[in-house]
């Protein structure tokens, strides 16, 4: 176990420069994803950290070294691949014990470090298959096994679950989070799934064309969005986002570009006549209210009916726990929750709201 | 209700309307094609190494008297081993030299693609031509290496290249190896690229050096792929003739004379068909033992066995 510290990391390619100076600190024993879009620069970050790429300038800090300089053998790191990256010419056991082996232990030692986690991943009736003959799900078990095995400082893990079905995902997520909470050993993972970032995490890195974002626990993130894009970019389905201002003299309105009025519990530093987004979650609409909507479509999901809406020509996602009864072209009545509503500055996207 | 068609035209009507003989006409031409130009001429040989033919003269069949008489030939032995070795020594080198080519090549290099190119014109070059530029290269009075090496003040006179078995062995050798070279380092170069790079950044991670990189990942993922190369490479190897026969017509003193420009001198300068048949059909066994050796070599492995990706 270990700390993790990003200071001003910068990465060029030739002349682009795709990370433009990202300070992270990661506690020992976390779990921090990286999150963001394709290009953001996460995985880049996550193959500095590894050594796979040179560091263009700044430092990182694994424990108390220094590991700029150091090829990846010395930095005490254990990564899983997206494609899981393993051997295909040797079976499972040889794959999980394959560092070991380099290392010149004995059989009997690297059988004794094989077996354990074998078990801790339910492998051990693979042991002598070879990467072909898994599924999918067993290969990215092999490749946290082979991980495991290392007992690294810190695990890095790039997209793990990118290739898997959506059902084997969800499940992969909580064997995921569930060895973490086993080994405690500090962990680092980089996904472009907003949703494994905020079930998983301890603390997300919210990334976007190689600047940090935000940095928060998962709830942090999704209560206080610290601009436009973590905003848009924590939960599903995504934040309405509707233009407008304040209105003058009467500093708890919202008035939207088409003269929609919405009252606002918390404007924070927000002024008068400033331009404004004004977020609102889909789940802080509920049924029954002043506010007049055109229901569009409807999608019920069993636990909760997902009601695409239009607000005075503004699309707008609601989502309900109740079950209704409506139909494209209906008109909804709703209420918007004051104390959910975020305000951001148009211009720059910062949150407004305190 | 329709009348049956004749008899004649069933045939056509069956050939032109059923799976088979639709498939049976698409096979024609092909078939056609190789018992002309590959079953005829293969045949004709065997044939004719059991005959006493000669240029102008039908032969007669003798059994196995060419081959007997082959086996009392030291020349033709002297060819076996030259064969030999000429096969064995130039594709070590070629296997050797073109791996580390095709290594060099798959790292990120400035103007790699260029490099690539270039690679490939020892193999794109006509033979006879290449040849032609090797034969001034090892000339016994003008060749540009004697002439540097005495400059150079290393050796005191032009080095007889071809004139002595032991060095017109080396030369050809010298010369096929230049020849073979790009396919194998350009074949081996497309199979180091589908070796993923993840697997040696995993390897690195795992704590590998760059050595334990290549004999433990790349290598045993390389070994399919080498066994085609290098079987083909063999084949080509141990058929040569373009290159002797333009360099030294086997001399001196059949020094360089594989079996292949033994079995031309024979049969055509020579004038003894039947007698250089024998001697080609006696590369057959060996041709067969290397397309073995070739077909145990490339049976997938058991990591190559299972479920697709």
């Amino acid at each position: 176990m270990a700390t993790v510290k990003f200071r001003d990391v910068r990465k060029a390619f030739g002349q682009v420069e795709v990370l433009h100076g990202v300070s992270v600190d990661i506690e020992e024993g976390q779990f921090v994803v990286l999150v963001g879009p394709s290009g953001c620069g996460k995985s880049t970050l996550l193959r500095m950290l590894a050594g796979l790429e040179h560091i263009t300038s700044g430092e990182i800090v694994i424990g108390d070294r220094v590991v700029n300089a150091l090829p990846p053998k010395e930095r005490d790191i254990a990564m899983v691949f997206q494609n899981y990256a393993l051997y295909p010419h040797i079976t499972v056991a040889e794959n999980m014990g394959f560092s070991l082996m380099l290392k010149g232990a004995s059989k009997s030692d690297i059988e004794a470090k094989v077996r354990p986690a074998a078990e801790i991943l339910g492998l051990t009736h693979l042991l002598d298959r070879y990467p072909r003959q898994l599924s999918g799900g067993q290969r990215q078990r092999v490749a946290m096994g082979r991980a495991i095995v290392r007992n690294p400082q810190v695990f890095l893990f790039d997209e793990p679950l990118s290739n898997l079905d959506a059902k084997l995902r969800v499940s992969m997520r909580s064997e995921i989070k569930n060895l973490h909470q086993r080994l405690k050993t500090t962990t680092v993972y980089v996904t472009h799934d907003q949703i494994e970032a905020m079930t998983m995490a301890d603390k997300i890195v919210v990334m976007h064309d190689g600047i940090v974002e935000q940095v928060g626990e998962p709830l942090e993130l999704y209560d206080r969005p610290a601009n436009l894009f973590v905003a848009g970019f924590i939960g599903s389905p995504a934040m309405n986002m509707t233009p407008g201002m304040l209105a003058e003299g009467e500093p708890g309105m919202f008035v939207t570009g088409q003269g929609q009025r919405i009252a606002v519990a918390n404007a924070g530093t927000a002024k008068p006549g400033q331009k404004l987004i004004c977020g609102i979650r889909p789940e802080a609409i509920h049924l029954r209210g002043d506010v007049a909507l055109r229901v569009k479509v409807v999608e019920p999901t069993g636990s909760e009916t997902h009601v695409v809406a239009e607000l005075d020509g503004n699309e707008m996602t609601c989502v309900f726990r109740e079950r209704i009864k409506a139909g494209p072209g209906d008109e909804l009545k709703v209420s918007i929750d004051p104390e959910a509503i975020h305000l951001f500055d148009a211009e720059g996207g910062q949150r407004l709201s305190a | 209700m329709q009348a049956r068609p004749a008899r004649s035209f069933s045939i056509l009507g069956w050939l032109l309307e059923s799976r088979n003989g639709l498939g049976f006409l698409f096979m024609l031409p092909a078939a056609v094609f190789l018992l002309c130009f590959l079953t005829y001429p293969l045949g004709l040989g065997v044939w004719l190494g059991f005959t006493d033919a000669r240029i102008g003269r039908e032969g007669i069949f003798v059994g196995l008297e060419n081959y007997i008489w082959l086996f009392d030939d030291p020349v033709f032995w002297l060819s076996v081993f030259n064969t030999m070795l000429y096969t064995v020594v130039a594709s070590i080198l070629k296997f050797a030299l073109g791996l580390w080519l095709a290594l060099i090549l798959n790292q990120h290099l400035p103007f790699k693609t260029f490099f690539r190119a270039i690679i490939l014109l020892p193999w794109v070059v006509p033979t006879v031509l290449s040849a032609l530029a090797f034969w001034w290269i090892y000339d016994s009075q003008f060749s540009i290496i004697s002439y540097v090496l005495m400059n150079l003040g290393l050796i005191s006179e032009p080095i007889n290249f071809l004139g002595d078995p032991g060095m017109a062995r080396a030369s050809v050798i010298a010369a096929n190896v230049w020849r073979g070279i790009p396919f194998v380092a350009i074949s081996l170069l497309a199979g180091l690229q589908t070796i993923p790079q993840s697997l040696n950044e995993a390897a690195a991670l795992d704590g590998a050096t760059s050595w334990q990189r290549f004999t433990k990942i790349t290598l045993p993922l390389l070994t399919p792929i080498i066994a085609v190369v290098m079987t083909f490479s063999v084949l080509f190897t141990f058929t040569d003739f373009q290159l002797i026969y333009v360099l030294t017509r086997g001399g001196p003193v059949n020094a360089t004379h594989l079996m292949a420009t033994l079995s031309f001198q024979r049969a055509i300068p020579g004038g003894q068909l039947g007698e250089g048949a024998a001697i080609a059909v006696a590369m057959i066994p060996f041709l067969l033992a290397a397309i073995l050796f070739s077909f145990f070599g490339l049976q997938r492995r058991k990591w190559q066995q299972g479920g697709g990706d």
